[in-house]
């Protein structure tokens, strides 16, 4: 079975089965990271720029060690280092990153849907590393997979996922990628951070964190930007917080043996507590480490075959 | 002196009730009659001045006016300009131009007005008629010099690409432009409500991850600004209507005999919906965005009822460079001259309206509500400007050869049906398909 | 297609117990080996030489499986991307004797990639190749340290084991086109 595409740019276009793919190939490199030398040779000669117009810490830095991991030459340019500060369209910096003949372009870009634009604009591979407020693939992959690893499976699960869903791409690739794969997804948060017809992405929505975590197995905390306090979409980080934030006392509704999801970086003891946030039905420090597999996965069924 | 016989072919006059087969015959740029087999002159005397065309099965119509195009010039010759716009319009069938003020400098005052008229006189291939701006640097805050815009030549008045956001301004432009009876074109957004939308709010908007513009936005002001009409008494037009509330406002104002308002709406908003912007198309991006399927169904029963009088382009052209970037970040605006008629005809083939009514909105209602008294008709004395349709020609629309300087269409590569055959202004052919 | 039995049940219980044998002696002794299989058959044959050792020497030796897929030398050649195997390598493998176990060698390019494998892992003491099939036709320098039956093979032929764990049978199969 090969990926049959170029790009990896939405959850949304990925077929089940695809999806299934890239998490089994990315249980198997789970097994690498693992390893005295933390490296193996498959993808030497091939080149990877990560290509970041908004900061990233932790998704850049798991791009690039996935990439260091298969042997590929990994670069990284960011915004403020880049030619955009200069000026420079995306169109011609695409032009021009590609006639370093990269094979693959990780792109993160505060626009939605440059991503798409880019893929149409190039030879090589694009990797999705989250676009404005549309989609960001790869953290949804590596939370399947973590519930996979965690529950044993996807399929009949109940997910829940808390918070600003408005401006979340994790939310929308999550959103598509547990409903893929046969998990009943509820979403939850105020009324001013629900988008249009959100249902219709395969969903139901809620207004009360109670009614979407009940008797959930997952439930997925989004991280809250506190700087969307200053255009009114919720009146204090405190009232937030009790409204919508998780605590023991609001876990109660969920099932026991719950686990708990957050993108990071954890906004403690406004969207988690943190005695939640530690807790034992936390998995967001094996979500990081899953990160790494499932970049490992993409870029190897990207890469791993022959060039079209 | 310049004769022009148009022989055999199909007479739409809505103007002037007519609507069969006829000649049309005109002389130094003016209708001298429209009758059924006029005679053809001696070949000798052909010769001096004759043009004589053969229109058997073709519509010979009133010329199309299009009240909303941004010409661009000055300051934007690089997405169009006089010359180009003009060829565009010709090429569509269009005879007189109604150019938007934002311009660079803006056409807040009579030397640019003078200007674009002079270019016009020289370059253009069809009449253009500026539309002054109703606030100084379009900024909403003082008025315009609008008596000097009149003197030179303007033909109606309007800050069209921004909202007037302040009531209290409007009332003011609306009452001052009642000294001079000019005709307020206004471009109705609520700017507080979802400033950064960039397209239609709704399925795909979230789908897509961008901010949405909901209806909303643009019926708050449509409603503030037929109440403003309603207390001052002044001329106001909606310009690109694009959702089904606004048509609604339009209609129960009408309905209420508030007959100093109108309204036009654009090809691209009664043919596509904000599904066009999936792939993040940027060529689907304008404002007001591409609607839903309702609002599409609400603007043709709005063409077909009489609460919108006027299909009108919204030619906006935009370079390539500003067009090909981030979704959010590209320019608003599609051209629109050259396929505004083909996608016009659909109605007509979808039986929305009759070819009469369609004519009359292109072109008789545009004159109507412009002021443009000699224009619109193709009564005796009227001028010559004429467009000749060949309702039967099929074509596919190659951005490569539109006359316009920019090429931001969505509809490159559609399979259209109908197109002018010969645009005429005062007499004379100035595009030939 | 023509399809040859070359080694019957019999025949690969014979060849496996000669094998082990064979590891005894030139081990002396089996103390420090590991046996890493090659999936998929590779790794049941290491369980069986495992059984057969214990029963002659009655030690338990470690046996692991050695996906060397993403050391392949055709990564970004071959149309698809190979599927990933099982690389579970149970002890450490430092100055142990690590023996490599596959069904047939043929170009020697697999075996060059599950040694990067195990030098990737740490520093064997030696390593030997066991391999049940060697049908020729090396592009590179190696030999195997203990074979089962050398089967002299065309290009155009194909070398099949079928193991009872994976098909339910025990038998090698030469599979060839039908001359024209």
């Amino acid at each position: 079975m090969r990926l049959k595409r170029k790009d990896i740019l939405t959850i949304e276009d990925l077929g089940r089965d695809e999806i299934e793919l890239i998490l089994s190939t990315a249980e198997s490199f789970k097994e690498v990271s693992d390893r005295e030398i933390k490296k193996v040779p498959t993808l030497r000669g091939r080149t990877i720029i990560n290509l970041f117009y908004e900061a990233s810490t932790r998704t850049r830095t798991s791009f690039e060690i996935a990439a260091k991991r298969m042997s590929a030459d990994a670069i990284n340019i960011s915004a403020s280092s880049s030619s955009a500060v200069k000026g420079e369209t995306l169109k011609d910096t695409a032009k021009n990153l590609e006639a370093m003949s990269p094979d693959c372009i990780v792109l993160r870009h505060p626009s939605s849907g440059t991503p798409q634009i880019l893929s149409r604009l190039l030879r090589c591979s694009v990797i999705n590393a989250g676009d404005g407020t549309h989609e960001h693939p790869s953290q949804a992959l590596l939370d399947l997979l973590t519930v996979k690893q965690r529950l044993g499976k996807i399929q009949g699960l109940k997910i829940a996922i808390i918070g600003d869903i408005l401006h979340s791409r994790v939310a929308r690739s999550n959103i598509y990628g547990f409903a893929k794969l046969g998990a009943e997804v509820n979403i939850a948060g105020p009324p001013t951070m629900m988008p249009c017809e959100i249902e219709k992405t395969g969903c139901r929505a809620f207004n009360r964190i109670e009614d979407a975590i009940k008797d959930a197995d997952v439930i997925m905390m989004l991280r809250i930007q506190l700087e969307r306090q200053k255009t009114g979409l919720f009146p204090t980080a405190r009232e937030y917080s009790q409204l919508f934030g998780l605590d023991s006392k609001k876990l109660e509704y969920a099932k026991k043996n719950v686990v708990i999801l957050h993108p990071g970086p954890v906004n403690r003891g406004i969207e988690i507590s943190s005695d939640v946030a530690d807790g034992k039905y936390s998995l967001i420090l094996e979500q990081v480490k899953n990160g790494v597999a499932v970049r490992m996965a993409l870029f190897y069924l990207l890469m791993g075959g022959a060039r079209e | 002196m310049n004769r022009l016989l148009i022989k055999g072919g199909r007479v739409i006059d809505p103007a002037s009730g007519i609507d069969g087969l006829f000649d049309v015959y005109a002389v130094g740029g003016k209708i001298a009659a429209v009758k059924p087999n006029l005679s053809t002159p001696a070949p000798d005397s052909q010769s001096d001045g004759w043009n004589i065309i053969d229109a058997t099965g073709l519509i010979v119509c009133s010329g199309f006016i299009d009240m909303h195009t941004h010409l661009r010039e000055p300051g934007y010759e690089y997405k169009e300009t006089i010359k180009t716009g003009t060829m565009a319009a010709a090429a569509g069938g269009f005879t007189s131009i109604a150019c938007m003020a934002n311009t660079n400098p803006v056409n807040d005052n009579a030397s640019v007005a003078r200007y674009i008229l002079k270019k016009a006189a020289e370059e253009g291939a069809v009449n253009v008629f500026p539309v002054g701006a109703i606030s100084k640097e379009l900024k909403g805050e003082t008025l315009a010099e609008i008596g000097e815009l009149k003197d030179s030549g303007c033909v109606a008045l309007s800050d069209d690409g921004r909202p007037i956001v302040n009531s209290g301004f409007m009332r003011l432009a609306m009452e001052y432009a009642k000294l001079f009876n000019f005709l307020i074109i206004s471009h109705c957004e609520d700017t507080g409500l979802a400033p950064d939308g960039v397209m239609n709010e709704g399925f795909i908007s979230t789908k897509l991850g961008l901010r949405g513009i909901p209806n909303a936005k643009e019926d708050i002001m449509v409603a503030r600004d037929i109440a403003l009409a309603e207390l001052t008494g002044g001329r106001l037009h909606i310009a690109h209507i694009s959702t089904k509330g606004a048509v609604e406002l339009v209609r129960n104002a009408k309905q209420r005999g508030l007959l100093n308002i109108s309204a036009e709406a654009a090809p691209h908003h009664f043919t596509l919906t904000d599904e066009a912007v999936m792939g993040y198309n940027t060529n689907a991006k304008m404002n007001p965005p591409l609607r839903a399927k309702t609002d599409i169904d609400a603007i043709k029963i709005g063409l077909k009822d009489g609460t919108i009088d006027a299909i009108a382009t919204d030619h906006a052209p935009q370079n390539i460079d500003e067009k090909d970037v981030e979704f959010d970040k590209a320019a608003n605006g599609i051209i629109g001259l050259e396929t505004a008629l083909p996608l016009s005809l659909r109605l007509v083939d979808e039986g929305v309206v009759s070819l009469n009514t369609l004519v009359e909105k292109l072109s008789a209602n545009p004159a109507k509500i412009l002021g443009l008294s000699t224009k619109g008709s193709l009564a005796n004395g009227k001028d010559a400007d004429i467009t000749i349709v060949d309702l039967n020609m099929e074509w596919v629309v190659d951005v490569k050869k539109l006359k316009s300087k920019s090429k931001n269409t969505p509809f490159n590569g559609w399979r259209m049906k109908g197109m002018a055959s010969k645009t005429i202004v005062a007499g004379k052919v100035v595009y030939e398909g | 297609m023509k399809k040859k039995s070359i080694i019957d049940a019999k025949g690969i219980e014979r060849a496996f117990t000669r094998i082990a044998h064979e590891i005894i002696e030139k081990n002396k002794g089996i103390e420090d080996i590991i046996i890493l299989g090659i999936p998929t058959r590779g790794v049941h044959i290491a369980k069986r030489l495992r059984d057969i050792l214990k029963s002659i020497e009655n030690i338990n030796l470690p046996v692991g499986s050695l996906d060397a897929t993403l050391y392949r030398d055709d990564i970004g050649m071959k149309h698809d991307q190979p599927i990933l195997k099982e690389t579970d390598i149970p002890v450490p493998i430092d100055n142990k004797k690590v023996i490599i176990v596959d069904d047939v060698l043929f170009t020697g390019r697999t075996i060059r990639a599950a040694m990067n494998v195990i030098m990737d892992f740490g520093r064997p003491s030696s390593i030997h190749l066991a391999v049940l099939i060697d049908r020729g036709h090396r592009e590179l320098p190696i030999r195997p340290d203990y074979v089962g039956k050398n089967v002299p093979t065309s290009i155009q032929e194909t070398v099949k084991v079928h193991l009872k764990e994976t098909d339910g049978v025990d038998e090698v199969v030469v599979e060839a086109e039908n001359e024209a």
